[in-house]
């Protein structure tokens, strides 16, 4: 078994693209569910939006890749609106339901056949974040890292954009919820007829939730689709949702940092059980039968499923979160 | 006696089709470019030994294929590219020609690593006679099929919220482990045990219970006795049909298998609409049960238990009523009748790892349309997202299949969200 490997892999995942994308879109859920208490399980819909809206207005319509992002955060926007109108006045579960119907129906649309010449149907759209790279100031034709933990010059520059963009999410949503708007946010989810009873209008707080939660992970999704320079359907499963939330609750819910932490050591440990895994296999540690090659990533959803489980049952709080905020247990 | 030329035949297009794709990279260029199709008659039967040519838009030869005995070709390219393919029409056997002799040869466009379908129909096209009508009148008969099946397994789901108040994600991985166990006791040695469907089925249907019994006793009473939150518990469902579905993939693999007994039949043609033996069976099987399921709510004495529980759980209490009892019933009914449905699902379609998920968004829009927390408002609700979504196909392409019953889901949440059936909320 190649420590070093394994090492090497999960800090190369922790701090990679993929954590910063989680790390955005799980801040998203944190404002959504950690904060309001909104049940919203199609985030992935949210993140479809920002990375198609982006791709689109590039490959499509020949403008610019900043303009495609706004016009992702802006359909995010209306999807918020969409979801939120019917569902907010409901209980928590039918927010949940819609939101993973609206996430699916959006995910089939993209992918249908019906509109490929827009989308690219199950091929995605690619090569349309070149506008980012061109910004790019470090040199390419060498790789950037310490010892076995190496990033192109691409990846660096995506994980610099990326994790200041983090931070500075991570201030704002500190700042929001640390001012009077958020002590009413977090007042809906600690006992919302309370919150209606001193006159507030919890609906529209709701909503200001919701399209808040939405954009951040529009822009999680435009960032993945900038990393891979890929816009593909299949990307953005439920399973990304289900993800997102591991992210958030290990790290902490309503924390306004937690998803940072949340995301490295998800990602950490998941890449480092797949190397491991891999390295078994090969080396004959785990016989053939019990599980192939192509089985690891098997293990690594139910992995997730029951640590999804195990986490919510015996810690809902997560590394850092608090006890007492955590409005879960409360109806 | 007609037979279903437009399902089969689409059938076997798409079954050569991904054996084609699956062989493609083996045969085709560095890029894995290919051309191929399948040829076969009206009636479905393969047409073999026929030649096929594929030429540069020049004329140039690029290849030759042959249509073997399941009428598949395959040629590989170069690279990608405009191509032209003919099919050379004296090496069509006596008697079949081409339906669209001007359309031979096609000029195809084959994108980087693609291997690209063609489509050369023999004969006149055969089938069923009356266009429209007949068609309407063969999805509400679909729909209704598919509809009764979700019923099954939703009631459960609908009960299960009713009592405990729990939105369990994972009920459509009851439905697919009903399913794949039956297919594991039912499929030759030596993947499984050989016994017979129905046998099998019943089996599974104990299985289910049993399954719905482990949960409630294991998972579920003891976070409810800890007060454990409803929305907790929520993402824990979530959690635990993410672990029972992997593990189902473990065991099963990622391909569609058809039970062993009753998988390929001739269909009935009954006039406005045609069904299979075995569809016919399960609809009836399905409504009975139903309606079985019916008259244990109302008429016995633990149906009008769980009724009371699913009402108004404190009064029930008050009134004697031993709630922790029923609502372990409630979990071993909805596991068995999920179970079943599964079984039916696998009859009338094929067993799928992933078939649990794909009906839980349904069976989620159908009790939500019939009235989330009743047994009724399932059976109607399901029904009608079953019809729904089979005359989506008359106007939709079939991937989106689903998009249609989502969107009433989404217009039901809007308009009336307790559902048909159900008592109005106030909430928020």
């Amino acid at each position: 078994m190649d420590l070093g490997a394994i090492l090497a892999d999960s800090l190369r995942a922790a701090i990679g693209p993929l954590a910063i994308v989680y790390a955005l879109t799980a801040m998203g859920l944190n404002m959504q569910f950690g904060y309001t208490g909104l049940l919203n399980f199609g985030q992935a819909a949210f993140m479809l939006l920002g990375v198609y809206g982006s791709a689109i207005t590039v490959a499509e319509f020949g403008g610019s890749l900043w303009v495609g992002i706004l016009v992702g955060i802006a359909l995010s926007v209306v999807l918020a609106l969409l979801l939120g109108i019917p569902t907010l006045r409901l209980r928590a579960d039918y927010l949940a339901i819609a939101t993973i119907a609206a996430a699916e129906i959006l995910r089939l649309i993209v992918r249908s056949t019906v509109v490929e010449d827009l989308t690219g149907g199950v091929f995605g759209i690619s090569q349309f974040a070149n506008d980012f790279y061109a910004l790019n100031p470090y040199p390419g034709g060498r790789s950037y890292g310490v010892g076995p933990l190496q990033f192109s010059n691409n990846d660096l520059w995506v994980m610099t954009v990326g994790w200041t963009l983090v931070i500075i999410v991570g201030i704002m949503i500190a700042v929001l919820t640390h001012s009077p708007w958020g002590r009413v946010i977090k007042s809906i989810r600690e006992d919302e007829d309370a919150a209606r009873s001193l006159g507030k209008n919890t609906y529209s707080y709701k909503m200001q939730s919701l399209v808040f939660g939405g954009i951040l992970g529009a822009l999680a999704g435009a960032l993945l689709g900038i990393a891979q320079q890929n816009a593909n359907p299949d990307a953005f499963q439920p399973i990304i949702t289900f993800y997102a939330y591991i992210v958030l609750i290990l790290g902490g819910p309503a924390r306004s940092f937690g998803p940072i932490a949340g995301t490295m050591v998800f990602w950490f440990i998941v890449a480092g059980l797949d190397t491991a895994l891999r390295q078994a296999i090969d080396t004959g540690l785990i016989p053939e039968t019990v599980l192939a090659g192509a089985d690891v990533g098997i293990v690594r959803f139910m992995l997730v499923g029951l640590g999804l489980m195990i986490l919510m049952i015996y810690r809902p709080q997560g590394i850092f979160g608090n006890r007492e905020e955590i409005g879960l247990g409360a109806h | 006696m007609k037979s279903r030329r437009g399902r089969s035949a689409g059938l076997l297009v798409a079954a050569t089709a991904l054996l084609m794709v699956l062989a493609g990279p083996v045969l085709a260029g560095e890029g894995g470019e290919s051309v191929q199709g399948s040829l076969e008659t009206p009636d479905g039967e393969p047409v073999e030994g026929v030649e096929v040519v594929v030429t540069t838009v020049d004329g140039a030869q690029v290849g030759t294929g042959e249509t073997d005995a399941e009428g598949a070709f395959s040629v590989p390219l170069p690279g990608p590219g405009q191509y032209q393919v003919a099919v050379t029409a004296e090496t069509l056997p006596e008697g079949q020609d081409l339906r669209d002799p001007e359309r031979n040869p096609l000029t195809v466009n084959v994108r980087s690593g693609r291997a690209l379908t063609v489509q050369f129909p023999i004969g006149e096209r055969a089938g069923p006679e009356g266009g429209a009508p007949n068609r309407f009148a063969q999805t509400i008969v679909d729909g209704v099929k598919f509809g009764l099946i979700i019923a099954m397994t939703a009631i459960g789901l609908s009960l299960i919220f009713g009592t405990t108040g729990l939105t369990n994600f994972a009920h459509g991985e009851l439905v697919a482990a009903g399913a794949i166990i039956a297919w594991f006791l039912n499929a030759n040695s030596p993947a499984g045990l050989g016994i017979q469907l129905i046998g099998a089925a019943l089996l599974a249907v104990v299985a289910g219970a049993g399954l719905g019994y482990a949960l409630e006793r294991g998972l579920f009473r003891p976070l409810r006795r800890r007060r454990t939150g409803l929305v907790t518990l929520l993402v824990v469902t979530i959690g635990l049909s993410l672990l029972l579905r992997y593990v189902l993939l473990y065991f099963f693999g990622g391909n569609p298998r058809p039970y062993s007994d009753y998988s390929v039949q001739r269909a009935l043609d009954l006039g406005v609409f045609i069904q299979t033996p075995k569809d016919l069976i399960v609809m009836a099987l399905s409504v009975l049960i139903l309606i079985g399921v019916g008259l244990f709510l109302i008429r016995t004495r633990v149906g009008k238990a769980i009724r009371a529980v699913a009402d108004n759980r404190d009064l029930a209490e008050s009134s004697g009523i031993d709630v922790q009892k029923v609502i372990l019933f409630v979990w071993c009914l909805g596991g068995a009748l999920a179970a079943l449905g599964g079984v039916f699902q696998g009859v009338v379609d094929s067993v799928n790892w992933n078939m649990g998920f794909q009906l839980l968004l349904l069976m989620f829009a159908g009790v939500t349309l019939g009235g989330l927390g009743t047994a009724f408002g399932a059976l109607v609700g399901s029904i009608i997202i079953g019809v729904l979504t089979q005359i989506s196909t008359l106007y939709l392409p079939p991937e989106l299949k689903s998009v249609l019953a989502l969107g009433a889901l989404v217009a039901v949440l809007l308009v009336r969200p307790q559902g048909i059936l159900g008592q109005a909320e106030r909430v928020g």
